[in-house]
């Protein structure tokens, strides 16, 4: 039940790699036959991604990861405006990697969100129009709590003042439709997050945007990503993206009642807990919760040796220091945290059999400390 | 836990060095011990404690007075 960092490869998306794989592809840039079926499988691809959020396919470009797409985008369009500044405003709760690269472009202002996760469209209207804003980024849903931004009226907004945004579809990518999607100039995403290979990155930039590579580049990918591709895993994680495209409504509609019986179940038999995000504006397969008076360590462990996998944002169970800047941001409680993404292949007696285990573990952790 | 470490007027519970969610389990069971309408001093210096104490008093019907780590004060409301 841990999707954090990303969803296992589907079944489709496993079997196409093999093939390309075993299909000998070539550099896509050459003209040999091998090359040629290389560039052919590499454009289809680029037409499925452009499909999906409503892109030109020559717009399309893949990165080696998620996070490489978010620092392109953010410090691409900063060093691309660089006469206007070099500020870049996001949301409080945007993933690490974007928080990051707003970080590094010297100026970075992150716009409050409501307890639920919402951006303040006020605060964010004010941010957006302060001068020397080189560009502005927000997600699509967030990659912890699931809660999904205004993004459209953020969009809006930009647009007014000129300011292009970056799109993280990260977790939204196959879950939430977004070939209407508009306002956006740069939209990054990853095939991790969808059941493709964890090394393809989404980077779309529109034509008229005012983008530089934050990088030194080459011939491949229009000067926008060095390298030659890996066609196959991009191949691959077009699949997949495809399976979602096709499927994706049915899985979602399954996975989002699953959320609800889970959020439901928890509030019902564990006491002194915090539910995060918003329970119905959101994509269809995270939940996140903390437990008062638990650590998320023991607590992670526990539901591990009971046969649950999932994923804490507490600072004591992940790898830094601090607790998820996410649930500060929203003033949720972040001790006692489990992260949960459901799979395509969750089931509604797993759901069941998780609400069974829980209550025990954490009663038996909150007697152990003497709460 | 040294409650002389502060100049505080009131219950002082010095939480630094615990590591979350001790202080907060701290204060649960502390703030009985002062009447309703006054206040609890909390120090504390892990990172959790300003975001995990506000969720808290949030869920427990209590005013976060203050919050300046590795200061808060926390006022009881019933």
């Amino acid at each position: 039940m841990d999707t954090s960092s990303g969803e296992p490869m589907l079944q489709e998306a496993r079997q196409a790699w093999l093939d390309a794989q075993q299909a000998e592809w070539g550099d896509p840039m050459r003209l040999h036959r091998p090359g040629r079926l290389a560039a052919q499988a590499l454009d289809q691809a680029r037409d499925v991604v452009a499909a999906a959020v409503g892109a030109r396919p020559d717009e399309v470009i893949f990165t080696a990861s998620g996070v490489h797409a978010s620092h392109a985008a953010a410090a691409g369009l900063a060093l691309g405006r660089r006469r206007v500044g070099p500020r870049i405003v996001t949301t409080a709760i945007d993933h690490s990697s974007v928080l990051a690269a707003a970080a590094a472009s010297g100026a970075h202002d992150a716009v409050q969100v409501d307890h639920e996760g919402h951006v303040d469209l006020d605060a964010w209207a004010a941010a957006v129009g302060t001068a020397g804003t080189a560009a502005a980024c927000i997600q699509v849903a967030n990659h912890e709590v699931g809660t999904v931004q205004p993004y459209a009226e953020a969009a809006e907004i930009c647009r007014r003042t000129d300011v292009p945004l970056v799109l993280d579809a990260t977790a939204a990518l196959g879950r939430i439709d977004l070939s209407n999607a508009n306002g956006w100039s740069v939209l990054t995403g990853w095939a991790g997050a969808f059941g493709g290979p964890a090394s393809v990155g989404i980077l779309v930039i529109k034509k008229n945007v005012r983008w530089r590579p934050p990088y030194l580049t080459d011939d491949y990918q229009g000067g926008r990503w060095p390298g030659v591709p890996d066609v196959p895993a991009i191949y691959a994680a077009a699949v997949a993206l495809d399976c979602w495209t096709q499927s994706g409504r049915t899985v979602g509609e399954r996975q989002h009642d699953l959320v609800d019986q889970l959020r439901a179940g928890i509030v019902q038999r564990v006491p002194d807990v915090d539910v995060a995000g918003d329970p119905v504006r959101r994509v269809p397969h995270l939940l996140t919760f903390s437990a008062l008076y638990v650590d998320g360590e023991t607590l992670t462990l526990e539901l591990d040796k009971a046969g649950f996998a999932v994923a804490s944002g507490s600072a004591c169970s992940a790898s830094s220091e601090h607790p998820s800047h996410v649930l500060a941001a929203m003033g949720a409680l972040t001790h006692g945290n489990v992260r949960i993404g459901l799979t395509q292949a969750t089931t509604s007696a797993e759901i069941d059999q998780f609400l069974a285990a829980l209550p025990p573990i954490v009663a038996g952790i909150r007697a152990t400390v003497g709460a | 836990m040294n409650e002389a470490a502060s100049s505080f007027e009131g219950l002082s519970l010095d939480c630094r060095g615990m590591k979350c969610p001790r202080p907060i389990i701290e204060v649960a069971r502390r703030i009985g011990e002062v009447s309703v309408g006054s206040l609890l001093e909390l120090l504390a210096d892990d990172p959790a404690a300003g975001p995990d104490l506000a969720a808290w008093c949030r869920m427990r019907g209590q005013t976060l007075i203050a919050s300046d780590a590795p200061r808060f004060i926390v006022r009881r409301e019933s």
